[in-house]
């Protein structure tokens, strides 16, 4: 599998990635399944997917929050998956990790600054409290928070405040590289856009790489260059953001596509919706093949005997599938 | 005008907590017609569940109580009745649909028998007629070998399969209406997709009403008739969903379509979120209730709350810019005020 975008400016490149788990009984659990691709410098990769497709898995495996199976993550020309533990914490600087669930990511009992300021110890990057702290609140009002919030536990702040301080977190260390994993389902609509218009401020600001991991298809367009569909742990189809949603190519894409509704009645009842039959198959007894056969209205006899390839069908525009042989 | 099914009037419900008296629904007014779905969308907090749950009479006393207020349903008011005639109505004359099916079913009773219970007790059907009945059910919700899938467990369903069993309880008497509340928010978008179709297939076939509680304006779009907009335990706006769509007159309907990025809309353009948030229940402001995070908001807005205001024979909207209009007082823009 080869996504390469020309690779001499690619910040992030996975090459051939995997991520078992062993379930029992010699049974496998194949989450993350040869994953390659590749982010340029300042760019947003959405990874898209079902509950189960393993896009966080990824994520995590990604900045080595797992430990990889196979395969290798490379930022900035350094393989991390290599890299002893000790040597490891220094790149852990350079990568950072935003958490879906706001009320489950901070520490109950510490306050903000020492949510904040815990990062700042573990890198040596204050040397004393009162720099500690001037560069805590420097942090909070990039994200709109401020000064007074220092001293308060996380129960104190809304679900919207609490993803701030979570992003505020992973900024400490000044970071290149930031994986967000569904940073906004959590939270309610009118604060959603809050949170990703802070987000999109950050990287121009920054110039902050993102991975954006997430199921909500609309705010994936809008955040990202680059999108990435996943299903049954394999990446289906990976384009520019643009490409992928006018140009569909793989058959779940388009199916996940034309699923979102749309808040706009008349779109909406013009919309031709494909309903797509029966549910994910177990990640740990996968379909012979290609693992979407048993769900694609246009599955074929060759689906069920090969695995599809990952073909360039246009530029930077790749699908692993058998119908566009 | 035809008479509605279920006419729920100037409802008015707390609870009260440590703090206080949360006024978690402030003088709700909601009809449903028959054959018509409704949506009740609003944020997190809003009022939209406790007012489904009244409506069935779920709200737990202590803590919560309803102090005012009428619900109409086919002309009983279901408040009036007593627990055990409630017991008629719920299951047999309204269904509901809870939003987490790994919650809602009971994991102790095979499938089958879920679906027999309700059916057994309402209808008065023998065993053997409700297991028929309850076959016909699964079928309908699209579960494939309904008869051998009776005798399973709720954990040998996957979520969607679940979540289709919970809509076959809440059909299983073929209820005047469904109440679903957030039936796809914990379901993915491909499985979210065959449960929509299912309901909309259903309410065409058994001209059930339905009244849809969620916060995704995308399903209202696709699903509903009309939409009533609650914010902070009131209903701010009601109107069809074009109305509502198209032409929405209140500030937070106008904020909360604003914060959604369209499928056209690019990086470079910022999305406009609602600041702020929602005000505490338990001390409600005097005013209108988005006040403090309205962007125009007047003086007026701060101190008195706003009267019902029409706009069409259909649409509805609680706002002093709307009223201003009416009465011929400026609004702020048109006085030089920096909005």
């Amino acid at each position: 599998m080869n996504l390469k975008v020309a690779n001499d400016d690619a910040f992030i490149q996975v090459n051939n990635l995997s991520k078992f788990f062993s379930v029992g009984n010699g049974r496998v659990l194949k989450a993350v399944n040869d994953i390659s691709f590749t982010i340029k410098k300042g760019e947003t990769l959405g990874l898209v997917g079902e509950s189960g497709c393993g896009k966080s898995t990824a994520g995590r495996t990604i900045t080595r929050l797992y430990e990889p199976s196979t395969g290798s993550v490379m930022i900035d020309g350094v393989n991390i998956t290599s890299l002893s533990r000790r040597r490891l914490k220094d790149y852990r600087r350079k990568m950072q990790m935003i958490f879906q669930d706001p009320y489950a990511s901070l520490n109950p009992r510490l306050t903000v600054e020492d949510i904040v300021g815990e990062a700042l110890d573990i890198h040596k990057l204050v040397s004393n409290k009162l720099e500690r702290r001037r560069k805590v609140v420097e942090l909070l009002e990039l994200v709109g928070l401020n000064e007074e919030h220092l001293t308060r536990h996380p129960h104190e702040f809304s679900g919207g405040q609490r993803q701030r301080i979570g992003i505020t977190r992973a900024l400490a260390v000044q970071p290149e590289f930031i994986v967000c994993d569904e940073p906004i389902s959590a939270l309610d609509v009118s604060i959603q856009a809050q949170i990703v218009n802070i987000l999109i401020d950050l990287q121009k600001k920054f110039g902050l790489t993102y991975l954006f991991v997430a199921h909500d298809l609309s705010i994936v367009k809008y955040m990202s260059d680059r999108v990435a569909v996943m299903y049954l742990g394999k990446i289906v189809e990976y384009a520019k953001s643009e490409d992928l949603y006018s140009n569909p190519q793989h058959p779940y894409t388009k199916a996940l596509l034309s699923s979102i509704p749309i808040p706009d009645p008349e779109l909406e009842e013009n919309k031709n919706r494909i309903v797509l039959t029966g549910d994910l198959p177990s990640p740990i007894n996968t379909p012979s093949g290609c693992a979407f056969r048993t769900r694609c209205p246009y599955a074929m006899e060759k689906c069920k005997l090969e695995v599809p390839v990952t073909k360039e069908v246009k530029q930077e525009h790749f699908v692993a599938c058998h119908l566009t042989d | 005008m035809e008479k509605p099914v279920l006419n729920v009037q100037d409802l008015h419900i707390s609870f009260s907590v440590y703090g206080g008296e949360v006024q978690a629904v402030r003088g709700v007014n909601i009809n449903v017609n028959s054959g018509e779905a409704i949506a009740i969308v609003g944020e997190s907090g809003s009022g939209k569940s406790v007012t489904a749950q009244a409506i069935m009479r779920l709200i737990s006393t202590p803590p919560g109580r309803i102090n005012k207020g009428q619900i109409w349903f086919n002309d009983k008011d279901l408040l009036a009745l007593s627990e055990k005639e409630m017991q008629q109505v719920r299951g047999r004359d309204i269904g509901m649909i809870f939003q987490d099916p790994m919650t809602s079913l009971n994991p102790t009773m095979t499938i089958g028998m879920q679906i027999m219970e309700g059916i057994m007790k309402h209808k008065g059907l023998s065993k053997d007629k409700a297991k028929e009945r309850a076959i016909e059910l699964l079928n309908l919700v699209g579960i494939p070998n309904a008869e051998s899938r009776m005798k399973q467990y709720p954990h040998q369903f996957s979520g969607g399969m679940r979540q289709r069993v919970v809509i076959a309880i809440a059909l299983a008497c073929d209820p005047n209406l469904i109440i679903a509340d957030e039936p796809t928010t914990a379901l993915d978008v491909t499985i979210q997709a065959q449960i929509l179709s299912l309901m909309k297939q259903l309410q065409k076939s058994q001209q059930t009403s339905i009244i849809l509680i969620t916060h995704d304006l995308g399903i209202v779009a696709d699903l509903c008739d009309r939409v009533f907009v609650m914010y902070a335990g009131e209903v701010v706006e009601t109107g069809t969903k074009y109305e509502i769509f198209k032409n929405p007159q209140h500030p937070y309907t106008k904020g909360l379509l604003r914060s959604l990025p369209r499928l056209d809309q690019s990086k470079d353009e910022p999305l406009i979120p609602i600041f702020g948030s929602p005000p505490d229940l338990i001390a409600p402001p005097a005013g209108c209730s988005f006040c403090s995070r309205c962007q125009d908001a007047m003086n007026i807005c701060a101190t008195e709350a706003p009267e019902t205001t029409t706009i069409s024979s259909t649409q509805t909207v609680r706002c002093w810019l709307q009223q201003a209009k009416l009465e011929g007082v400026q609004s702020p823009a048109e006085e030089g005020v920096n909005v």
